[in-house]
């Protein structure tokens, strides 16, 4: 079993593409010859009575959150409606659509965690609703996650690299309004609709489990056929505007702005997750927004522990862990030109002070 | 003929709780629940992770990598991401010891 301590992924020649990412013929060959494959990762100790109190699940921070988060959802969809047609649509248009996206990241993550909430059902509708609104085949990014949880940042079999490297900054930018991504999930949906699955998914999603895939891209085929028959009955954008993939581009940028804290700029091809992922602290309405997921050292150490206990997780294992960033601005003095300077040397990251006292 | 193992005493296992026990170069995990004790493999069928280290709510025991969640009475999957069932032993309480049938 490889351990924390096996890390021989980048010999002196290995010149880094963004070719190295594909999960089939990318460096995935590379890094299970390296150990880090399903690897042992290091954890930082937490006695196991504290553990069980930090796993314990609830239902009413969950559904107080969710019940907010889709009256903010229904009341800025109302002011769309009544603004549309006049100038202030756009205005409105943005408003909703940074609501109804922005936060349904965090949720598609805490709710496929299966962590969200204490009941089952409660997990799989958040997760289903949540998907569609950030526009995530619900099987497929199920599975994803859960090698991103596995192989974290490990070249070549991550499906889930926010930067790949050399960085692409017009992609980037693009993908702020999810103007690449989000067609090219559309069209995969098609694709999944009419059973045909993408290569490099089939690597990470069982076969059992290609069914679903299929029949959950029907049902999404079928929303969207709704909502643009909709349009047409109507004579109006709205409906479009409402659901489905405008929202999506209008709303990607929050997402982006949270998500790019987890990782961008640190090292992959580490078994650290103290190497690889920020804590950041954040105001009460971004961790609302974004459902703590900025301790996100402790979120990959111990995905079992739920949105609602990480801040306490958080006081359990900092003395263990590099100083969490002041807030997101901390956070971003350092993405912004880490990133830069990756964009012309992929090989550079940054390094996080791990504590000495530490493996 | 049977080959109960003991595996600890019963007090040794907070109630919801699991432990890890290992036999013969195999890892099981032992539960108890209700005042009854479960025995299944160790190692979470999706990847290697040990149960040991999950949270047992009631009757279900969920893999602390990736949240996937089995049934300890009967081993069953309970979703993505785990689609294989858990193989599952005779556990029974004698004495106050917790003893379990392991597998040949």
């Amino acid at each position: 079993m490889p351990t924390a301590e096996t890390n021989t992924f980048a010999g002196p020649n290995w010149t880094r593409t963004q070719d190295d990412y594909h999960l089939i013929s990318g460096a995935g060959e590379r890094a299970h010859a390296a150990g880090l494959v399903n690897a042992s990762w290091y954890k930082c100790p937490v006695p196991r009575p504290r553990m069980k109190q930090l796993m314990q699940r609830e239902d009413a921070q969950a559904i107080r959150d969710t019940v907010l988060w889709y009256a903010l959802i229904i009341a800025a969809g109302a002011v769309l409606v009544a603004t549309w047609g006049t100038a202030w649509a756009w205005l409105a248009f943005f408003v909703y659509a940074t609501i109804y996206t922005g936060p349904a990241d965090s949720r598609w993550h805490e709710a496929g965690h299966g962590t969200a909430f204490k009941t089952r059902w409660m997990n799989d509708v958040l997760y289903q609703m949540a998907c569609f609104q950030v526009l995530r085949r619900p099987s497929v990014w199920k599975w994803s996650h859960a090698r991103h949880h596995t192989d974290t940042l490990v070249t070549g079999r991550d499906p889930e690299v926010a930067v790949t490297l050399p960085t692409d900054l017009l992609g980037m930018f693009l993908n702020l309004f999810s103007i690449k991504s989000g067609p090219r999930e559309l069209w995969r949906v098609l694709r999944n609709a009419f059973g045909i699955l993408g290569e490099e998914e089939k690597t990470f999603v069982p076969e059992m489990e290609w069914p679903q895939m299929v029949k959950e891209a029907r049902v999404w085929v079928l929303l969207y056929a709704v909502l643009i028959a909709s349009a047409i009955y109507f004579g109006s954008w709205l409906p479009l505007a409402l659901f489905g993939l405008l929202p999506v581009m209008g709303g990607t940028w929050l997402y982006t702005f949270f998500g790019l804290t987890q990782h961008a700029g640190l090292p992959e091809n580490v078994l650290d997750h103290r190497k690889n992922c920020r804590t950041v602290y954040m105001n009460p309405v971004f961790r609302f927004l974004y459902w703590n997921m900025n301790y996100h050292v402790e979120h990959h150490m111990f995905p079992m522990v739920p949105f609602h206990a990480l801040p306490q997780l958080h006081e359990t294992i900092k003395a263990d862990c590099p100083p969490a960033y002041d807030g997101t601005l901390a956070a971003y003095r350092e993405i912004i030109p880490a990133v830069l300077k990756q964009a012309q040397d992929p090989h550079y990251y940054v390094v996080r002070p791990v504590p000495v006292t530490a493996a | 003929m049977t080959n109960w193992t003991e595996v600890c005493a019963l007090d040794d296992i907070d109630d919801e709780d699991v432990m890890r026990f290992d036999h013969n170069n195999h890892t099981y995990a032992v539960y108890r629940y209700n005042d009854k004790v479960y025995a299944t493999d160790g190692l979470c069928t999706h990847e290697h992770v040990h149960l040991a280290d999950g949270l047992v709510m009631e009757h279900v025991v969920e893999c602390p990598k990736h949240n996937g969640r089995f049934d300890i009475r009967d081993g069953r999957a309970l979703g993505a991401p785990v689609c294989i069932n858990l193989k599952t032993y005779p556990a029974k309480v004698e004495g106050g010891q917790v003893l379990v049938q392991l597998g040949g």
